[in-house]
């Protein structure tokens, strides 16, 4: 048994092959087997078999009373709120935290019959490239154990790869599904900023986190996104514009015309073969009969610094709730209210978190506020208007997810300059807030799996996934 | 720029943090390596340019003002690390 595709399951249980039960029983020993990964914070065992036990009741008594999602096994990352379930997001200052209420997007899945198998591991609070900042310890690569996931939603990618699930929702901060799915040979899709509500998502950067999905077929990823996308009261970010139907007539009509940088491509940190690969894909789209371009985007090597200065100062903001005082980690070692604050903090935050919040602190603070903060602000305009500038002649930019195929675990730990680096092609459509998918195509020669990227105009997921779609039938 | 250890002690405390000395040197180092990266915006004119705040497309957003997500006591205190009945608990804050 083995599945990529949430049709083909529910084909199985409309021809009686297989039953919800049996598809939980069947992920919860995939997950048993694969415990050295370190994928799961914590397994909804039993209550992912009692929910399976009243599906397959529902189901039996009338096949039309279940949701759109029935059959679908999922896991969640660790920053999701789950009413009265845990969530922790990877750190030690939430030990012990139960949420009060439950995300929207996952609200949402629930409604339509999902089985949520457990949550995942990931960097803590988000924040990472190889999901080595955890307060659970490092995930591994299913592919090759000494190898990195990526990052942050790399218990979510790792999820997918060993098949311990058959979606996993993740967060997108600047990167952290399309690079851990590239890592993993997976797909993962981050709609446009405002599609699916951020309520109960515990916030990194509120103007970047997007919820995303990764997954083993487009068609999964677009039922996901047709169930979680809309406006939310909740979320006054969140977009009232209508959602599309993102499963239906997934075709590509005509030829297509795809930008892609030329100065990205010759890039120094760019790994010689996911070069050759990417013009070789540029290549057979011409064959095709699409139109690729090269286009000029001067200000590919000033995305990573204002997005670090932008991001630090949201998260400085953001995490500044976790105080010790109303929930988490509370230190016994203080004898007054700010010594509460400090030592719980100190004692909580790992070293990653607390390096972004103290850099958040200073890019705000009086005397440094324009010359960083604002500077960063004005950039991210630059690249805003250059981007949607491309997007009036061409429909998507196709770029690499990464610039190298995972690496060893243990071998950014120390250079967090060059760890940011990393996510140089990812950046962009957070910056931006425009949607992009990072799809698996082929082996790198080490036999490490390697992603292509479509990033499209805002709220063009549709025509992306359509575009997504047709890309893995034809190449990958 | 250059971060030197007193600005260090300034922005621990504006991040209510208690970094050990070597935990101290460590993050002066990796901001000072970071901060060199960030110069590089300054390469960049940035003269006319309105900075970007909002990214969604959403105007202002209108609701009813009514009494909506209310959390009930026993709620609110379950994850508490220190509580009474009624109460969260903190050390005496008047002296």
């Amino acid at each position: 048994m083995s599945y990529s595709s949430l049709v083909s399951i529910q084909q199985s249980i409309s021809d009686g092959e297989i039953n919800c039960q049996k598809l939980v029983d069947y992920y919860l020993s995939n997950i048993e087997n694969s415990k050295d990964l370190n994928i799961y914070v914590e397994v909804f065992e039993n209550e992912a078999r009692e929910k399976a036990l009243l599906l397959d009741k529902k189901y039996t008594e009338n096949p039309d009373s279940v949701g759109q999602l029935f059959g679908l096994v999922i896991s969640i990352k660790d920053v999701l709120c789950y009413k009265d379930h845990g969530v922790t997001a990877g750190s030690k200052i939430l030990k012990g935290f139960e949420s009060l209420f439950s995300a929207t997007a996952i609200q949402r899945i629930l409604d339509e019959d999902a089985i949520i198998i457990g949550r995942v591991n990931c960097d803590e609070f988000a924040m990472g490239s190889a999901n080595e900042n955890s307060a659970y310890g490092p995930v591994r690569n299913a592919v090759d154990t000494s190898k990195v996931p990526g990052g942050s939603s790399g218990g979510s990618a790792v999820a997918v790869q060993a098949e311990t699930c058959l979606v996993s929702l993740g967060t997108d901060t600047g990167g952290s599904v399309r690079q851990p799915a590239a890592f993993c040979g997976v797909i993962g899709m981050k709609p446009t900023y405002g599609r699916i509500s951020r309520f109960g998502l515990l916030a990194y950067a509120s103007s970047f986190d997007q919820v995303g999905v990764l997954a083993h077929s487009v068609e999964d990823v677009s039922i996901l996104l047709n169930v979680m996308s809309g406006y939310d009261e909740n979320d006054s970010t969140s977009s009232s514009r209508p959602v599309d139907d993102y499963t239906k007539d997934l075709k590509v009509e005509g030829k297509k015309k795809i930008a892609y940088f030329q100065n990205a491509l010759q890039h120094e940190s760019i790994d010689k073969e996911i070069r050759e690969q990417t013009f070789n894909l540029i290549e057979k789209l011409k064959a095709e009969g699409h139109e690729v371009e090269p286009v000029d985007f001067e200000y590919l090597d000033y995305i990573i610094p204002a997005y670090y200065v932008l991001t630090t100062a949201e998260a400085s903001s953001n995490l500044s709730r976790f105080d010790g005082v109303r929930f988490g980690h509370r230190s016994d070692k203080a004898e007054d209210l700010i010594g509460i604050y400090k030592k719980s903090r100190t004692e909580g935050f790992g070293t990653e978190v607390k390096r972004r919040i103290m850099l958040g602190a200073f890019v705000l603070s009086s005397g440094y506020y324009d010359a960083y903060y604002t500077k960063a602000q004005k950039i991210r305009r630059l690249i805003s208007e250059k981007t949607f500038q491309i997007f009036e002649d061409y429909d998507f930019i196709l770029m690499p997810a990464s610039p190298t195929p995972p690496w060893n675990i243990g071998d950014k730990m120390d250079d967090p300059v060059e760890a940011y680096l990393a996510d140089i092609f990812t950046v962009q459509a957070n910056m931006v807030g425009i949607p992009a998918i990072s799809l698996p195509f082929g082996k790198h020669k080490n036999g490490l799996p390697m992603g292509i990227q479509l990033l499209a105009n805002k709220f063009e997921e549709r025509n992306m996934l359509a575009f997504s779609k047709n890309l893995m039938e034809l190449f990958f | 720029m250059k971060i030197n250890q007193s600005l260090i002690s300034k922005l621990e405390h504006l991040a209510r943090l208690e970094l050990s000395n070597s935990e101290k040197e460590e993050i002066q180092k990796d901001l000072n390596n970071i901060l060199q990266m960030v110069e590089k915006m300054n390469e960049l004119n940035t003269d006319d340019v309105e900075p970007l705040v909002y990214i969604n497309e959403q105007q202002n957003v209108w609701r009813e003002d009514k009494i909506a997500n209310q959390v009930d006591r026993k709620d609110a205190l379950r994850n508490a690390p220190d509580k009474n009945e009624q109460f969260f608990k903190v050390p005496k804050v008047i002296k």
